[in-house]
């Protein structure tokens, strides 16, 4: 895994921003649960395929959103 | 090893936004706080908070912070800028707030040149109030106060800021950008942090307005806000810069 | 101190500078417009910004933005401008912050005209704004007096994070007095810590603000103010009573008036009759008690409130006297003065000579 992203779940507000903005469309939403806010949050389906491009994170309005990215 | 590439800036506190989902008012706040952090300004500058949907911005950027009355914005930060000229200061204000009760406010404060920032956030609604008409409605756009859409003959046209303080000699930077997708966030962080760095440098009045979107009174999904803002405020509201008259301009 | 001759609008200014205001943002209104145009020319000269701002509004929020940065402000105007001026004065108050606001008075309502007035005395009074909220109102009657006072509402404004209005009129204004530059007594001041000066990295942000959008909040600072408007009533009252110890007749009057009701109290002497002045220097908080005990001297046959209004101050001795002598009272409004003999008329009339 070069990169991964990690939510702050009960922060998101389920707008879709992020599910939007990913290249690689492996941002979704979670719609098996709710959160502490009552949103269906979003959540990554194949963190492999993550390239750590931060545009989700970038584009999200409530900054719920760390990146990280493999360094040698 | 995995490095944080991205994070949640240290400009902004830990409060959480209380913005409706997918309106990207936090995304402006965000890139407002990037810059603040990226130049080493959070502990030296002071904000000053609208009224409007923006109201709470002074729980949320970590800098001293002042909420002033409607529209006032701009001359609360003259009177922050003249007493401590070596604070770095900026309004920010939605378009109820700068371009209708404050518009005696904002040109004064760009006539004087005075060496503050505004971040401008147009939506073309009044967004806390419920979606009542802002002097930037689009002519056809609805809204609580306009049922039937703006009519041009009973209101006019909607005002462009940035064209109109662009005219004066005491704006040194106006520019018009958006924040509907990751390029053009990438472009509306550089605009506002050109303009943080024109102020630090002495720069006259440095304004930067953000269309943005109001999905709860548009009526429409953040998604579909984000295309309606694309196909509808963009034509009418073109992006780009308005004024530029630093040195490195010219 | 050898004594100067100095306009009254001119002293107050230089008074403010003395008291270590180097910010003033204002607009022009006649009549104290030599406030602001000293001001420009004095400011630039002990380092600090004077702004002539585009409208009183904009001055009023300049000044609650160099005040919320923790600089010492002052702004003037006169009547109608200060109507303009109150939607910043209760944010002010509301986010206690320490300003001084003069106001020249002139006539009104509306537009009315340039000439001395007392008609802002409600608004003054009474908070001017929305919200429950107070100023502490200071009103000299002579320049010397303005000079005094304008020097302390700084230390005020300062000690309780108040706005603090000094109200006077067209005539204090505009006429020169003989004047010696005196200090006033030193006041241990708080810091203020409170003051949105920049982090610097050391300390959470402050925050400037006056909306408390939980309504509870919101009670809890409207009884902080509360709390802290009985302790500038129990700290800060101020008044003279002046003329005979056993009068027929009190005049309660301030400012200019009570200069006019002095030579009334002089005029009667002559004529056998004896009168006191009682001339409140707070308006508020209001020397309700002084006024009452005066009031209640067993001589005391009736009081007479003397304003240039149509009866506003009238209002606050009723309130002081709870029914306990008879209050009359002599005005005028719109701009014109009260003469010394329309009031000795009136003690006379009822006192039935």
């Amino acid at each position: 895994m070069a990169a991964k992203v990690t939510f702050d779940r009960d922060r998101c507000k389920g707008c879709e921003l992020c599910v939007s903005a990913c290249p690689r469309h492996i941002v979704a939403i979670d719609e098996s649960g709710t959160n502490r806010k009552g949103y269906h949050p979003a959540t990554v389906t194949n963190m492999e395929l993550c390239t750590g491009c931060a545009s989700c994170a970038r584009i999200c309005p409530d900054s719920i959103i760390t990146v990280y990215r493999e360094v040698n | 090893m995995m490095k944080t590439v991205y994070q949640k800036s240290k400009g902004l506190t830990d409060a959480e936004l209380h913005y409706c989902p997918g309106c990207t008012h936090g995304i402006i706040h965000k890139l407002v706080a990037e810059s603040l952090e990226e130049l080493g300004l959070i502990g030296t500058s002071v904000g000053i908070a609208p009224v409007g949907c923006s109201v709470f911005a002074y729980n949320y950027f970590a800098c001293d912070m002042q909420e002033a009355a409607h529209g006032r914005a701009p001359a609360v930060a003259t009177g922050i800028k003249r007493t401590h000229p070596e604070l770095t200061v900026f309004t920010y204000q939605g378009d109820g707030d700068l371009a209708a009760i404050g518009t005696a406010e904002i040109v004064h404060a760009a006539m004087r040149g005075e060496k503050i920032t505004t971040v401008f956030v147009n939506n073309a609604i009044y967004g806390m109030t419920g979606g009542q008409m802002a002097p930037t409605t689009l002519v056809g756009q609805r809204a609580t106060t306009a049922p039937f859409g703006r009519q041009k003959e009973h209101y006019g046209s909607p005002i462009r800021m940035c064209e109109l303080l662009s005219t004066i000699d005491g704006t040194a930077y106006a520019e018009r950008v958006t924040v509907t997708d990751v390029p053009n966030i990438v472009k509306a962080k550089k605009a506002i942090k050109k303009a943080f760095t024109l102020q630090q440098q002495g720069a006259g009045f440095t304004f930067v307005e953000v269309l943005s979107t109001c999905p709860t009174n548009w009526g429409l999904s953040p998604l579909k806000a984000i295309d309606w803002l694309k196909a509808n405020m963009i034509p009418y509201f073109p992006l780009g810069v308005y004024a530029d008259r630093t040195e490195e301009a010219r | 101190m050898a004594k100067e001759l100095w306009k009254g609008n001119e002293a107050i200014a230089e008074a403010a500078v003395k008291a270590g205001c180097k910010f003033f943002f204002g607009y022009p209104i006649t009549p104290q417009n030599e406030i602001p145009e000293y001001f420009s020319k004095r400011l630039p000269e002990v380092g600090g910004c004077f702004i002539q701002a585009e409208s009183e509004i904009a001055a009023i929020n300049m000044v609650y933005g160099a005040a919320g940065a923790g600089s010492r402000v002052m702004t003037s105007s006169s009547s109608p401008g200060i109507s303009l001026k109150q939607e910043g004065i209760t944010y002010i108050a509301c986010a206690e912050l320490p300003a001084v606001i003069v106001n020249m008075m002139r006539g009104g309502p509306g537009l009315g005209n340039i000439a001395p007035s007392q008609a802002d005395y409600y608004q003054a009074t009474r908070g001017g704004g929305n919200g429950d909220y107070r100023t502490v109102v200071l009103a000299p009657a002579t320049i010397q007096e303005a000079t005094d006072l304008v020097q302390e509402a700084f230390d005020i404004a300062d000690m309780y994070r108040i706005p603090v209005v000094v109200l006077a009129d067209g005539m204090i204004g505009q006429m020169m007095e003989a004047i010696e530059w005196r200090t006033p007594k030193k006041r241990e001041l708080p810091k203020k810590s409170w003051a949105t000066d920049g982090t610097n990295g050391v300390r959470p942000h402050n925050i400037i603000n006056s909306l408390f959008i939980d309504a509870g909040d919101c009670t809890v600072q409207n009884r902080k103010l509360a709390k802290k408007y009985q302790l500038i009533e129990q700290n800060e009252l101020r008044y003279e009573i002046t003329g005979e110890a056993e009068p027929e007749i009190v005049f309660a009057a301030y400012g200019t008036t009570s200069r006019i009701a002095r030579a009334a109290c002089m005029r009667l002497k002559e004529r056998g009759i004896k009168a006191s002045l009682f001339r409140p220097i707070t308006l508020w908080p209001y020397p309700s008690e002084a006024l009452k005990a005066e009031a209640m001297k067993p001589s005391v046959k009736a009081v007479i409130t003397v304003e240039m209004s149509m009866g506003q101050m009238v209002d606050d001795v009723r309130i002081a006297l709870q029914g306990a002598k008879p209050v009359f009272f002599v005005g005028t409004g719109g701009g014109t003065i009260p003469v010394p003999q329309e009031i000795e008329e009136e003690a006379m009339r009822i006192l039935g000579r």
